[in-house]
């Protein structure tokens, strides 16, 4: 059941071979992409214990191997419809910093090298909540894919009250 | 040379000079307190001349340079033969220093340059030097026989400043002939302003500033005091005990002085035991330790725990795993064990404290300290020593009054501070306690109602809870601010701090006859006994120390009040119900009193009955924090792994309401 994409995680890589390559996975329609220096592993789906007073897409923590990771609900997160895990449902742990959460993605797909000339900057959607956390818009094989932007995804995550 | 902050070298200096200015400074204290400085002279050299050499090393002039002065004086109190000194002046010499040392070592841990100058310091330490050098000959003072040769005493150093009367003339001269006199008993320092002979300017500083001698001499004070008023035109004299620093020295019996009958106790033992069979660790290594430990501890439970050994013959398995059980709960007492420090050292700090509070603020105050060989974690002894500063300044500013109140007062003149720690169940009980003026119930009312900060009627407020209320921010009965205290900042932070370690703080007083502020911490920050109960899917863990009991009853039991709050009569005594799947929102099938169990558990506040669904039983927790990315939730103080790799969080009992 559960799957480490350890060839994805080569960390022998120098940071700098590692700047252009995006791990890309699904949520919903869209294909997103996540820096992969901040990717440490990607695990299945393991026992979450819910921890009260969260936000909704806060699912819980879970145990990684002794260390306590907080679950974000990636849907939930970016405000789409909640569907129900199923065994291609992966954890992606993001490391920044030392601030270490998973984030539940519907799949995923492969790293791909995105270089800086196929980004355009998102555009200013206002108030939509998901160019908050949107870094810049990639265009490989043909796809479009939404790049994140870690650090506002953790860092919203403290300011934030919700509604 | 640049100085990397990284560069180990440098990282060592730092450590190493550390050390050895805090050894420094308690050799210093125990001299001032035993009234002299004895064996420890050859430590205090051996300090100097290292400190000297590695700071030279590091090219840190400054640092060299004073220890360089104070090796030198030293020096010459260790091998000369006819020298006499002043013990008093020594140690300040040396605790002026130290503070010195803490300030430039304080930058360069900061990454800011060591720029103190420290000119001033070496310059008196010299000119000490030179004055209590027998083979020193002195030609500006002809006729000088050196110092007074009467055996046994020791100069006092002692300041003048003279007044002449307005239109006597010339005051130059006569200032010259006070110093003509004085030199046959005394020995001069110094004069200001120094060219009377030569420079007729002089007569006007004279007259605008008074002429200030300096000087050293055998007499008794009031004889050389007495040579002074018979100066012919005295308009005033100004007489005071000088130091090196230029404080008055009135106060300075005042220092922690040795109770009677601890004398032996308290000298600090400073032999070569103190080096020895010791080795310093970094404290990551020690982390890394204590959680493998803690890792070992889960692990061993889930193989214990592990489905697949349900139904075999566990007879001989058993019997290994109880041996593995046992090893492994040896090795995690003794990694606790490493980590454990006794207080002896932050108690010790305290010495200097109240020496130089007593000092600034001319109180007696006799310092007693009880039990510091009680041992804590590293990481509580880190976090304690600015509370526990913090409420002695308190004592010494509020608490304890100037000698004359406590003298009216039927108190003895000096005030004691007494300093306890102990152990008391899983935890460290430290105790200030001094027999002061103690709180004031209508003051502190008085304030808190000004400031807002009541929320109960006062007239039901127990004592013990109006003294707590020091502890809100904001609160400070002060009327002015001192250096020490008085912002309405500290027992609030004070508070804080204690908190974080986990423990409580609180205050009792008698009025008149002094206040306790008690301190308790938990002995163990990592790992706990806990209670594992189930509400719903879910499972928590109520450390043990606050479970007074648990047991079954039934819905007729409970009854609610007006605003729905949920209570219940154990033994002729209320208490509130808190329904835990209620309080998390957790779904679960369990929620008729009869099928689940009350939990009474007791806090800071007093006692309240959990309901629960059922008890899982008692376990030796490792307590881990909630990864903080989480916003802190009020009810939960951490989690902990459970054998079966689930996870359990931790509830803070004092926290449900």
């Amino acid at each position: 059941m559960s799957e480490r994409a350890a060839a994805v995680l080569n960390s022998e890589y120098e940071e700098d071979t590692q700047k252009n390559k995006y791990l890309t996975f699904n949520l919903g329609k869209e294909v997103y992409g996540i820096e992969i220096r901040y990717v440490t592993e990607i695990i299945g789906l393991q026992p979450i214990t819910v921890v009260p007073e969260m936000p909704d897409y806060i699912k819980g923590i879970i145990n990684l191997r002794g260390k306590i990771v907080p679950i974000m609900d990636g849907r939930l997160r970016f405000k789409k419809p909640e569907r129900e895990y199923d065994d291609r449902t992966c954890v992606v742990v993001i490391d920044i910093e030392d601030v270490v959460v998973g984030l539940i993605v519907d799949t995923v797909t492969e790293v791909m090298t995105i270089n800086e000339e196929d980004i355009v900057p998102a555009p200013d959607m206002g108030s939509a909540v998901q160019s908050r956390f949107i870094s810049g818009i990639g265009k490989a094989g043909g796809e479009v894919k939404l790049l994140l932007d870690c650090r506002s995804l953790l860092s919203e995550e403290l300011a934030e009250t919700e509604q | 040379m640049a100085k990397k902050k990284n560069d180990p070298i440098f990282e060592m200096f730092l450590f190493e000079t550390n050390e050895l200015t805090a050894q420094l400074e308690d050799i210093a204290l125990s001299s001032e307190k035993n009234k002299d400085i004895g064996d420890s002279i050859n430590e205090i050299f051996r300090i100097m001349h290292t400190i000297k050499g590695s700071a030279s090393m590091m090219e840190i002039m400054n640092i060299s340079e004073l220890a360089h002065s104070l090796e030198n004086l030293f020096h010459l109190v260790r091998e000369g033969r006819a020298v006499r000194w002043d013990n008093d002046t020594l140690c300040d010499f040396l605790l002026n220093s130290v503070d010195f040392f803490k300030a430039e070592i304080t930058k360069l841990e900061n990454g800011l340059p060591a720029d103190g100058d420290p000119a001033g310091m070496v310059q008196n330490i010299d000119a000490y030097l030179e004055r209590i050098n027998p083979c020193e000959e002195k030609p500006a003072q002809p006729g000088s026989a050196g110092t007074a040769t009467a055996d046994g005493g020791q100069g006092a150093l002692y300041r003048a400043t003279i007044f002449f009367d307005e239109g006597c003339q010339m005051e130059n001269i006569r200032a010259y002939e006070i110093i003509h006199r004085l030199e046959r008993d005394c020995k001069i320092a110094g004069y200001s302003p120094a060219d009377i002979m030569d420079n007729d300017k002089s007569i006007d500083e004279i007259r605008q500033r008074g002429f200030v001698v300096t000087f050293s001499t055998e007499l008794p004070e009031n004889e050389v005091k007495s040579k002074l008023e018979d100066t012919m035109f005295l308009r005033e004299l100004l007489f005071e005990h000088a130091e090196q620093s230029g404080q008055s020295g009135a106060a300075k019996s005042a220092a922690a002085c040795a109770l009677p009958g601890r004398e032996q106790e308290d000298r600090m033992p400073f032999a070569a035991s103190h080096r020895q069979s010791m080795i310093s660790v970094s404290t990551d290594k020690l982390d890394t330790l204590m959680d493998l430990v803690g890792e070992l501890v889960i692990a061993e439970a889930m193989v214990m725990q592990n489905p697949e050994l349900n139904g075999l013959n566990m007879e001989s398995l058993r019997k290994d795993t109880a041996r593995l059980e046992k090893i492994t709960n040896e090795l995690r007492d003794v990694v606790m064990a490493v980590r454990m420090v006794p207080l002896t050292v932050t108690f010790q700090k305290m010495n200097r404290i109240v020496r130089d509070m007593s000092i600034k603020q001319d109180k007696k105050i006799l310092m007693s300290i009880v039990g510091e060989e009680t041992e804590v974690d590293k990481s509580i002894i880190d976090q304690i020593s600015d509370p526990l500063m913090h409420i002695i300044r308190n004592s010494i500013d509020h608490g304890i009054e100037s000698a004359e109140e406590r003298l009216r007062a039927g108190k003895p003149e000096h005030g004691t501070i007494s300093l306890e720690a102990r152990n008391s169940g899983g935890e460290v009980l430290i105790t200030v306690r001094d027999d002061g003026r103690g709180l004031d119930r209508e003051k502190i009312l008085a304030k808190a109602r000004e400031k807002g900060l009541l929320t109960r009627p006062e007239n039901e407020m127990t004592d013990k809870e109006v003294f707590s209320l020091i502890f809100l921010p904001g609160f400070s009965t002060s009327e002015k601010v001192s250096e020490f205290s008085g912002r309405g900042v500290g027992m609030d932070v004070v508070n804080k701090n204690i908190k974080k370690l986990g423990g409580v703080v609180y205050a009792d007083s008698v009025a008149g006859k002094g206040t306790d502020i008690s301190i308790r911490i938990p002995l163990t920050l990592a790992i706990i006994d806990g209670m594992l109960i189930r509400v719903g899917e879910s499972v928590y863990t109520i450390p043990i120390v606050n479970i007074r009991e648990s047991f079954r009853t039934t819905s007729d039991k409970v009854f609610t009040d007006t605003e729905g709050n949920e209570m219940i009569m154990v033994r002729d005594s209320c208490y509130r119900v808190i329904r835990l799947y209620e309080l998390f929102k957790t779904d679960t099938g369990c929620k008729e009193i009869e099928s689940g169990i009350m939990v009474m558990t007791e806090g800071e506040h007093g006692a309240i009955c959990l309901f629960a669904d059922a008890l899982l039983g008692q376990q030796q927790v490792v307590i881990k924090a909630l990864p903080s990315f989480l916003k802190t939730i009020r009810e939960v103080s951490g989690c902990t792994l459970l054998g079966d790799g689930s996870i359990s969080l931790i509830l803070d009992v004092n926290k449900i309401n």
